[in-house]
């Protein structure tokens, strides 16, 4: 295969427990967002409008929704001759078979595939945070430093720096220490678990860790410090802009909800960075006499007869008259029947919520996550900060 | 339907719809929020399970090549078969284009004999409906049929006077075919589908060619009326034939009932087009829309009534969209006031302007103008 400078590793194996029922059938990747995509959809369109065109998915948690999602890559034009994407499962070999037991492991089993390219440097990415970033800038950036490893960070807010990996650097941006989760933080600058390793040094490294039986073979955790304690080049590069990293049912809520400001901080619509996705073939959507919409987004197929204020509404959707849709998000293929309710509600796909049901309410805080599949019969009512799966279905 | 190979014959009605069809082939015209007129005969026949499709175009046809490239979207990009764009060959004794069907059939005769199906369905892409050909075929098959032509029936107050009408037995075997007159009461009007054996068609084509003919309506299937064993089917779904301004704008306007959108779209399977990735669309604090369909990418902030948004539309605040259509990519600016108007793509219409037009006499904005 023909020599690249720089190809991706997208680490797309989690299962995101913290996201409930919205991951229990599919891996956190896989998961709708945005009115129209996945997750993984974001990495993929920022490899493709980085123009990065060799790209390793690796998968481990249910992966089947997301292995078809992906197929041959064509929707972000990574159906290549030379190169594409490659979904890279874990795999047996002679002493058995194992599974990623990290991040860092899950590119060390795949070393071959890197050999195989042999690029000059090798992008690490995580295939669950919602943001457009281009890469190629990341790279120069790293190059002019003369970096051997680069990691992308953002300002979060102080009072949030708990909850991240910390970096402090030197004046020039080089880092001199990485803190996983502090208590006092000295800096408010985050990783974004978005690495450039220069791939001699990674291959190194990644070799190194394996042997090491205390390691939890972790980016953050094991390879970073062990690079920065070996006193390695390492920088940092800032990003600005909008990035967010939906672990949990409530962020994962928000940054949907981040979409329907007037205008958001994550383009959607701009011509030259464009979020590509799997497209399903369904005509545009049809806004019916009773129907009112404001602050939101809606896709395509979708026939719209009730009231949809501040929601995400996915294609394929029917919602009947005098329903009333506020502060949702409604996955593909939902029917929502004639004066049913949802507040703060998550419909997963090919619900069905029937005439007169009431999900969620205007006065609570919490979100209702309805799982895919789901019949929620006429006139129930499920007011509490419930997540309803085919386990603990009602009625 | 593997064994039956499909011809899209572009040379039909080219110009008819003046304004809209100037830059563009028919077949090309945007339709629908985000089709092209083509769109709906090339899903049609590759939903019927036919996997090898030719395309007889005319001229002004870089806009379609554009549109269909590889045919990926309607999988016909295929190792063997696939989709085949059959333009008119030059031929040194027709300066001044092609005179005729016939013609740009002959020119394409070897791509026709050397495919692997026997039988070829032959249609317009004027005429929007979503129709699977499997019934169709079985019925030409057991009716051993020469050839099988699809009509609709129309009702007694509809304007015929333009279209070719069939008389037909009640076993559906055609006795006569021909424009309407004031002897025909017949009201089946023909789809401009045929259903036909491969080697009948070259025979009646080379026949034709010689005796110097070049309609294939008139000379090929009205000479051989008493000839040949015609048959009528007839299709009873909807069907939108866009022949003219008023046509494609009351057209459009149809989709706007859920029954018909309903057909149109879903019926006996999916309508393919090129895939834009455009995002959702945002409906802003101030949106107001009512029965209207909207495609993907638009930014809706004024409001719009009984009217078709194309991909991109962008309705800035208190603009006022009432029973129009609205291309890819137009923007309004704001408090402008739009009444049945068609607007071509990339058109501007700037702050407070007021754009009105009739009903059955819609303005139409041609491409890229700025108002």
């Amino acid at each position: 295969m023909r020599k690249k400078e720089c190809i991706a590793m997208i680490l797309a194996g989690g299962q995101g427990s913290r996201l409930g029922n919205l991951t229990r059938k599919i891996a956190k990747p896989a998961v709708p967002f945005g009115g129209k995509y996945r997750i993984i959809d974001f990495p993929l369109s920022n490899c493709h409008n980085s123009g990065i065109d060799t790209v390793g998915v690796l998968t481990q948690y249910r992966p089947l929704a997301l292995h078809s999602y992906i197929g041959i890559g064509s929707p972000w034009d990574l159906d290549r001759r030379d190169g594409g994407v490659y979904v890279l499962p874990p795999y047996a070999q002679e002493g058995g078979a194992e599974w990623y037991k990290g991040t860092a492991d899950a590119i060390y089993q795949n070393l071959n595939f890197i050999d195989m390219i042999n690029p000059n440097y090798v992008l690490v990415l995580s295939g669950d945070h919602i943001y457009n970033m281009d890469y190629s800038l990341m790279l120069d950036h790293h190059k002019k430093q003369k970096a051997e490893a680069t990691i992308s960070v953002i300002e979060v807010p102080w009072h949030e720096t708990s909850r991240f990996g910390i970096m402090n650097t030197d004046e020039q941006g080089r880092i001199t220490e990485f803190v996983e989760k502090p208590k006092e933080a000295k800096s408010n600058l985050a990783s974004m678990g978005i690495y450039i390793f220069n791939w001699r040094l990674l291959r190194k490294s990644l070799e190194d860790d394996r042997k090491n039986a205390l390691s939890s073979h972790d980016f953050g955790k094991d390879i970073i410090p062990k690079l920065l304690m070996d006193g390695h080049r390492l920088f940092s590069y800032y990003f600005k802009g909008y990035w967010k990293d939906v672990g949990t049912v409530e962020s994962f809520w928000e940054a949907n909800m981040d979409l329907l400001a007037d205008e958001p901080e994550l383009d959607l619509y701009n011509p030259n960075w464009r979020v590509y996705s799997v497209n399903p073939t369904r005509p545009p959507h049809y806004i019916g006499v009773t129907a009112k919409i404001t602050r939101s987004l809606v896709s395509e197929g979708c026939s719209i007869l009730g009231e949809v204020e501040h929601s995400v509404i996915f294609p394929g959707v029917h919602i009947e008259e005098g329903a009333i849709i506020k502060d949702s998000i409604v996955m593909p293929y939902v029917t929502i029947g004639r004066d049913a309710q949802i507040y703060r509600g998550i419909i997963g796909r090919k619900s069905l919520i029937e005439e007169g049901a009431l999900i969620g309410s205007i006065n609570h805080e919490g979100i209702c996550v309805i799982e895919e599949n789901i019949v929620i019969p006429s006139d129930a009512q499920i007011l509490e900060n419930h997540m309803i799966s085919k386990q603990k279905q009602v009625g | 339907m593997q064994n039956v190979m499909g011809i899209i014959n572009l040379n039909l009605g080219q110009d008819v719809l003046k304004e809209l069809t100037m830059g563009r082939p028919l077949a090309a015209l945007p339709f629908g929020g985000r089709y092209r007129l083509i769109d709906f005969i090339l899903s049609n026949m590759v939903n019927s399970g036919m996997q090898n499709v030719g395309i007889l175009v005319q001229d002004k046809y870089r806009a379609l090549m554009d549109h269909l490239r590889s045919g990926k979207e309607w999988d016909l990009a295929r190792k063997r078969d696939g989709l085949f764009i059959l333009p008119p060959s030059p031929n040194p004794c027709s300066s001044g284009g092609c005179r005729g069907s016939v013609e740009n059939f002959y020119n394409n005769l070897d791509y026709i004999e050397s495919s692997r199906q026997e039988y070829m369905l032959i249609a317009g892409s004027h005429i929007v409906c979503n129709l699977n050909y499997r019934k169709a075929f079985k019925f030409h098959k057991d009716m051993n049929a020469d050839i099988t032509i699809l009509y609709k029936e129309y009702d007694a107050e509809d304007e015929l006077s333009q279209y070719t009408i069939l008389d037909c037995q009640p076993d559906g075997r055609i006795s006569d075919m021909g424009s309407q007159s004031s002897r025909t009461v017949s009201r089946k009007v023909s789809m401009e589908m045929y259903l036909i054996e491969k080697g009948l068609l070259v025979e009646l084509i080379k026949d034709c060619q010689a005796r110097g003919g070049w309609d294939f309506v008139k000379d090929v299937l009205i000479k051989n009326v008493d000839k040949l064993k015609m048959f009528g089917y007839a299709y009873k779904g909807y069907a939108a034939r866009i022949d003219s301004i008023k046509n494609y704008y009351r057209h459009n306007m149809d989709l706007l009932r859920p029954e018909k959108w309903e057909e149109l779209f879903f019926k006996s399977g999916l309508v393919y087009t090129k895939v834009k990735d455009a995002a959702p669309v945002k409906y802003k604090e101030n949106a107001r829309a009512f029965n209207t369909m909207v495609a993907n990418g638009c930014i809706i902030e004024g409001r719009v009534e009984n009217s078709i948004l194309f991909r991109g539309v962008k309705v800035h605040k208190g603009a006022y969209i009432k029973d129009s259509i609205i291309m890819q990519k137009c923007e309004i600016a704001e408090n402008a006031i739009i009444e049945n108007v068609i607007c071509d793509k990339n058109v501007c219409i700037t702050q407070g302007k007021w754009l009105k037009g009739e009903k059955n006499y819609p303005l139409v904005v041609t491409k890229g103008t700025r108002v």
